[in-house]
């Protein structure tokens, strides 16, 4: 940390991590739900878990990703966040409409478009909130007295990801056309622009962390983002095949989301080699576990895990099944939950002076969560395999094939609270660095100058 | 080896040039020549039914087209499903679980009761009828249990 304004990240982070441990409760009401006890449904039913499950991480996320930007921004641009007070505005006012929109799903008060519930009303005040929080970042950005990749990439992905929220507010009669745009916003966000902010965040941490030279991260930074939409934007075809549009999608969409998983392939394959290439052995060693960690996990997330049921020939049966939840999981963990965790991991010993580079319980936070994921994948690719089977090819009866699927759902409980055990070990390391203090500064340029 | 000057016009170039090439699709895909999902029978029911849907996220339990919860059943086709195993009492069934003040529980999986009113409940039902004639490009042959195509042969 270099400006004291870049202390404000660290209460953004602090929403995201209240959110996320929301988020957990929720999936495992989603998770028994499944296996057969649904005890809470009258005060929670199914439709609103999932709500509130997919919202949440949709929040935490953005604050995190806010949060990012609020710490890289005015250290990459040189100069104070133009003003500390909006951005707590815009942190409160964040929060706000979070807290209402969740609130309001227990009341059937949402719009009921997958992942994009949260009522037109408050629609609105999130681009509004969005406004202020862009408004922030370009005028620090403006003002600063250096423009760098890193920086215009990150506020590229931040900006494109507000712009794409506005297709999904246009109101359709036809659920056709309803889908076809609400994919504008959600596949655009998550396998477009959210990569841009993804690796915006990854060439920060490489630059600070492995020493090697902002101008061979950066060169590297600005192929990864072209391979992302190059693939990316026409793959978003593969939402189109089954929903009643032009069969030209098969193709089109086959083609290139089938070439999707080379932008992870080469984020892998980039985070790897800057690793080995590093001679700076920063000693902040959890943030470099989970920043390599973010990108090969990814790379088998989103890469290899969106690629096996891509094809519209495979999609054809998989398409509506748990196979999607099971790719969905490990790809927004490893893209997006884990380049989070990176980034705070990487700013909050400079933003509080504490530094715990390397604990056993930051290790064992990211070992335990990571294996505690990828089982709960398993368990979800199991029971979405047995799925198609079972309903699609032997055309048994949906709700027969469900209770068979039950004992999958035991074990991803039993993984999921493996994974709820290391996110747990991680919010307890993050708050053990008590809050941020001007004093990290002259602590951090006492080490720099050591 | 690849300049950063280089690596950047591909960023800018690629991203303009798959941009043009979507919004060009879209724009053709979404023409009325190519309407695969018959939007002139978009009845008032029809949008009075989908408003429903959207307004008690339906869509959070239920898939449609495919797209859902993966909680509780397709109802692309589900008249016809229905249908079979009533005796061509489909729309009645549908209406009934919708009309009900407790909760339907096929195999102990609870639905919430929706309490409709019967022009609700028909509204629901006029929708499910559009999205059945949409042309989803084979995915209607391959729900469960017994798609229309497949009852037809």
């Amino acid at each position: 940390m270099k400006y004291k304004s870049q202390k404000v990240a660290y209460w953004f982070f602090a929403l995201s991590m209240l959110l996320l441990s929301l988020q957990l409760i929720y999936g495992l009401i989603m998770g028994f739900a499944h296996a057969g006890m649904d005890g809470l449904h009258e005060f929670i039913p199914f439709n609103t878990a999932k709500a509130v499950h997919t919202n949440l991480l949709v929040v935490w996320l953005l604050s995190g990703f806010m949060g990012a930007a609020y710490y890289i921004i005015p250290e990459e641009a040189q100069h104070e966040l133009v003003s500390v007070k909006l951005a707590y505005v815009q942190l409160i006012s964040l929060a706000l409409v979070g807290v209402a929109a969740i609130v309001g799903y227990h009341f059937n008060y949402w719009e009921g478009r997958k992942f994009l519930e949260i009522p037109r009303p408050l629609d609105y005040l999130v681009v509004v909130n969005v406004l202020l929080f862009m408004g922030l970042i370009l005028m620090t950005l403006f003002k600063g007295k250096r423009k760098t990749t890193t920086a215009l990439v990150l506020t590229m992905g931040l900006l494109f990801a507000a712009l794409l929220y506005l297709p999904g507010m246009i109101h359709f009669d036809s659920q056709v056309l309803d889908s076809f745009f609400r994919w504008w916003v959600v596949h655009l966000w998550v396998e477009g622009v959210w990569e841009l902010i993804m690796g915006g965040i990854l060439s920060f941490l490489l630059i600070k962390l492995t020493g090697v030279d902002r101008e061979v991260i950066e060169k590297w930074l600005y192929v990864i983002v072209g391979l992302t939409f190059l693939s990316g934007i026409l793959g978003t075809g593969h939402h189109y095949y089954y929903i009643g549009v032009n069969k030209i999608w098969l193709i089109v969409g086959g083609i290139f989301s089938a070439l999707e998983p080379l932008a992870f392939l080469a984020m892998a394959l980039f985070a790897v080699n800057m690793y080995r290439k590093g001679e700076k052995k920063h000693p902040n060693k959890t943030a470099l576990l989970w920043t390599i960690g973010s990108a090969i996990v990814s790379f088998v997330g989103a890469g290899l895990l969106g690629f096996a049921h891509t094809l519209p020939q495979t999609n054809l049966y998989t398409h509506g099944t748990i196979v999607t939840a099971m790719h969905g999981h490990l790809a927004f963990w490893g893209a997006y939950a884990m380049i989070v965790f990176a980034i705070i991991s990487y700013a909050l010993p400079n933003m509080t002076g504490r530094k715990f580079y390397d604990t056993s319980r930051g290790r064992m936070a990211f070992w335990i969560s990571n294996i505690g994921m990828i089982g709960m994948t398993v368990a979800f690719g199991v029971a979405g395999v047995a799925q198609v089977y079972m309903e699609r090819k032997m055309k048994m009866d949906f709700m027969t094939v469900q209770k068979d699927l039950e004992v999958h759902f035991w074990v991803l409980i039993i993984m999921a609270t493996m994974f709820i055990v290391g996110i747990t070990l991680y919010i307890i390391e993050f708050f053990k660095h008590g809050q941020p203090n001007d004093e990290a500064l002259e602590i951090n340029e006492f080490i720099e100058n050591q | 080896m690849l300049s950063k000057k280089q690596a950047r016009a591909f960023f800018l170039g690629g991203t303009v040039v798959t941009f043009l090439i979507f919004i060009g699709l879209t724009v053709f895909s979404l023409g009325e020549a190519q309407d695969q999902s018959h939007s002139e029978n978009i009845t008032e029911a029809v949008v009075r039914g989908k408003k429903l849907w959207d307004s008690n996220n339906c869509m959070g339990c239920h898939t449609i087209m495919g797209e859902g919860g993966y909680y509780a059943p397709e109802l692309t086709k589900v008249i016809d499903r229905l249908n079979i195993r009533y005796d061509g009492a489909g729309k009645e069934v549908i209406k009934s679980i919708l009309k009900s003040p407790t909760p339907w529980e096929p195999h102990g999986r609870k639905m919430v009761a929706y309490n409709m009113s019967e022009e609700e409940a028909s509204d629901i039902v006029a929708f499910f009828d559009w999205i059945d004639d949409i042309d989803l490009n084979g995915f209607e042959t391959v729900i469960s249990p017994l798609a229309k195509d497949k009852t037809n042969n």
